[in-house]
């Protein structure tokens, strides 16, 4: 095997797998644009970064490992709630309070994964949407703790390193957003070009071969579980502390409902689909509500149904199979 | 006497009232070339799913290298070195044959669970995995999407992901199942080149097949083993012919 032609060898077809393509490195500039562009959409693009990264945990068991939740605004609430009462009972740092808000997520995610893992398909379906509606009203009765539909109030978050204050135009709330996005987005393409990811890829595959070549399916999905719920639950403190408000919405069946359209819009099992669903989803609720204020889910169905019939694979599915055939003419 | 490699001991399964496995006792000397044949519903695929641990038996014994693998799940079989291929394509659609292969061999090796260092980092899985496809002939073919794979590649395939968690006893059920007659040759031949340590069992209804690779035959019968012999005896023995040869023109 010569060098001379690196892709002509298995290690180098694999290693080129994982490479950066120029498209990713312009689409992480692109999200520096709105502090340029659009300084009085900051509040919105920190949303949209927030919900980004909410999709991107779902991305991980959904998109890549096949495993269905129709519950995992209970993480991304578990995490919110955390955070706001570390920073109301404990104190307001905010980088310690965003990762013992992200443990106490993942712990939580890890022992759900017992049960998650032993489950496939409409049965996995009922009991994540179960769980989800079960943390629900767990927070929705516990008043005294979380505030229920008043929400949790008296979260007050202290400057970013002791410097940057969460600002009322948003700025550090972008800034703060987005680089936790995009640190776990690192993370998160690290693990999927990986062994790991390539057995998730696997159990999405075939569940059936998996223990056929000796694999272990359920203890994957228990540490991918666990991490998507650790990455939701990082999401959810970071809305809880950019906002210093927690309401009972953000653990809300409505909010794992929402994950689920965006990441199905945006294309499961490709890391950005969730990122680019998030940003369609969250740009059209701001648009279309603005026209209509209470139908605007309307737009969303149509939105919905659409892209699921024309693009099987999401928005970015169509994209790149484009740009495939593009790059072959 | 050579040692066994893999048998099993009263082997007994019902699916309620019907009988599907009746006290099987089977003993594969290591390195054996053994065909299971049997009409059709005779519990060939039963056989090595109980085996395989996909099903558990109601009662009996399965014993790899003279251990009791009964109670273990079928991962911690293969892990043991018991390894199967499937009647009817249990691939990995979306991956291609490199990927699924270096999967494999990444769970064997107990690297599936790595996840900061990219797969292409891990060269000697790699090497390990490539070797296996180009024994097989599928190296030129092993960057494509497993689902666009010709029908006998695939069927390659399956022996290339078993092969990959090192078996010492592969259970081989109808390898060529599908392939158009003039192909099946391929695919046998690749088995006739595996390793004489490995120790086979394999599901056949071509009798050609299997009187040329076999060295000996079991033959089944209602979840029964009915009788077995060499490939001469079971040839020479009308009682055979009459179950199950007499209804097809070989012979």
């Amino acid at each position: 095997m010569s060098l001379a032609a690196p892709a002509s060898t298995p290690q180098a077809y694999l290693q080129a797998q994982s490479r950066w393509h120029p498209l990713e490195i312009a689409f992480w500039l692109a999200t520096l644009l709105p502090f340029v562009l659009f300084p009085d959409y900051l509040s919105l693009a920190s949303q949209i970064a927030i919900t980004a990264l909410f999709a991107l945990s779902l991305d991980l068991i959904l998109g890549y490992a096949g495993i269905v939740s129709l519950g995992h605004a209970a993480f991304f609430g578990i995490g919110a709630y955390s955070a706001g009462l570390i920073s109301k009972f404990i104190w307001g740092e905010p980088l310690t309070g965003l990762i013992l808000a992200a443990a106490v997520a993942g712990l939580v995610g890890f022992a759900v994964s017992f049960i998650i893992s032993r489950f496939r398909h409409f049965t996995l379906i009922m009991i994540t949407l179960g769980l989800g509606l079960l943390a629900f009203e767990a927070a929705n009765r516990a008043h005294w703790l979380t505030g229920g539909s008043d929400g949790l109030q008296g979260v007050s978050i202290w400057p970013v390193l002791g410097i940057f204050k969460f600002d009322l135009y948003g700025y550090t709330a972008y800034a703060y957003a987005l680089v936790t996005l995009f640190v776990v987005f690192l993370g998160a393409r690290r693990l999927v070009n990986s062994p790991f990811g390539l057995a998730l890829r696997g159990i999405r595959e075939n569940w059936v071969r998996m223990p056929a070549i000796g694999a272990d399916s359920r203890a994957h999905i228990r540490k991918a579980f666990t991490l998507a719920a650790t990455v939701a639950g990082l999401a959810g403190a970071v809305l809880a502390q950019t906002t210093e408000n927690v309401s009972l919405e953000s653990i809300s069946f409505q909010r794992s409902a929402d994950v689920l359209v965006m990441l199905v819009l945006g294309g499961a099992g490709r890391l950005y689909g969730g990122l680019i669903g998030a940003t369609i989803f969250m740009v059209a609720r701001d648009q279309f509500s603005g026209i209509a204020p209470q139908y605007w889910y309307f737009w969303i169905g149509v939105l919905l149904v659409t892209v699921v019939m024309v693009l099987p694979n999401g928005i970015l599915g169509g994209l790149s199979a484009l740009y495939a055939r593009w790059r072959t003419k | 006497m050579s040692t066994i490699a893999l048998a099993t001991r009263g082997l007994s399964k019902a699916f309620g009232s019907l009988p599907v496995a009746r006290d099987i006792a089977i003993n594969l000397p290591v390195g054996a070339r053994y065909a299971l044949i049997g009409p059709n519903g005779a519990g060939k695929t039963t056989l090595i799913n109980l085996m395989t641990g996909m099903l558990t038996p109601n009662s009996g014994q399965i014993l790899l290298e003279g251990e009791d693998i009964t109670a273990l799940g079928p991962q911690q079989r293969v892990r043991r070195g018991l390894a199967r291929t499937f009647q009817i394509n249990t691939l990995f659609a979306g991956l291609n044959a490199l990927e699924a292969v270096t999967l494999a061999v990444a769970e064997r090796r107990n690297l599936a669970g790595q996840f900061w260092r990219s797969v292409g980092s891990y060269s000697e899985a790699i090497d390990e995995a490539y070797e296996i496809l180009r024994k097989l002939k599928l190296g030129d073919d092993c960057y494509q999407i497993t689902r666009e794979l010709p029908y006998g590649r695939q069927r390659l395939l399956e022996i290339a992901l078993a092969l990959a968690t090192k078996p010492k006893v592969l259970l081989l059920d109808e390898p060529a199942a599908g392939v158009p007659q003039d192909e099946s040759g391929e695919v046998f031949e690749a088995v006739a080149g595996l390793s004489d340590d490995l120790t086979l069992l394999f599901i056949e209804h071509d009798m050609h097949v299997v009187f040329r690779f076999a060295t000996h035959i079991i033959v089944l019968v209602g979840g029964a083993i009915f009788t077995e012999g060499s490939p001469a005896e079971i040839a020479a023995d009308p009682s055979v012919r009459e179950v199950y040869l007499g209804k097809r023109k070989h012979g």
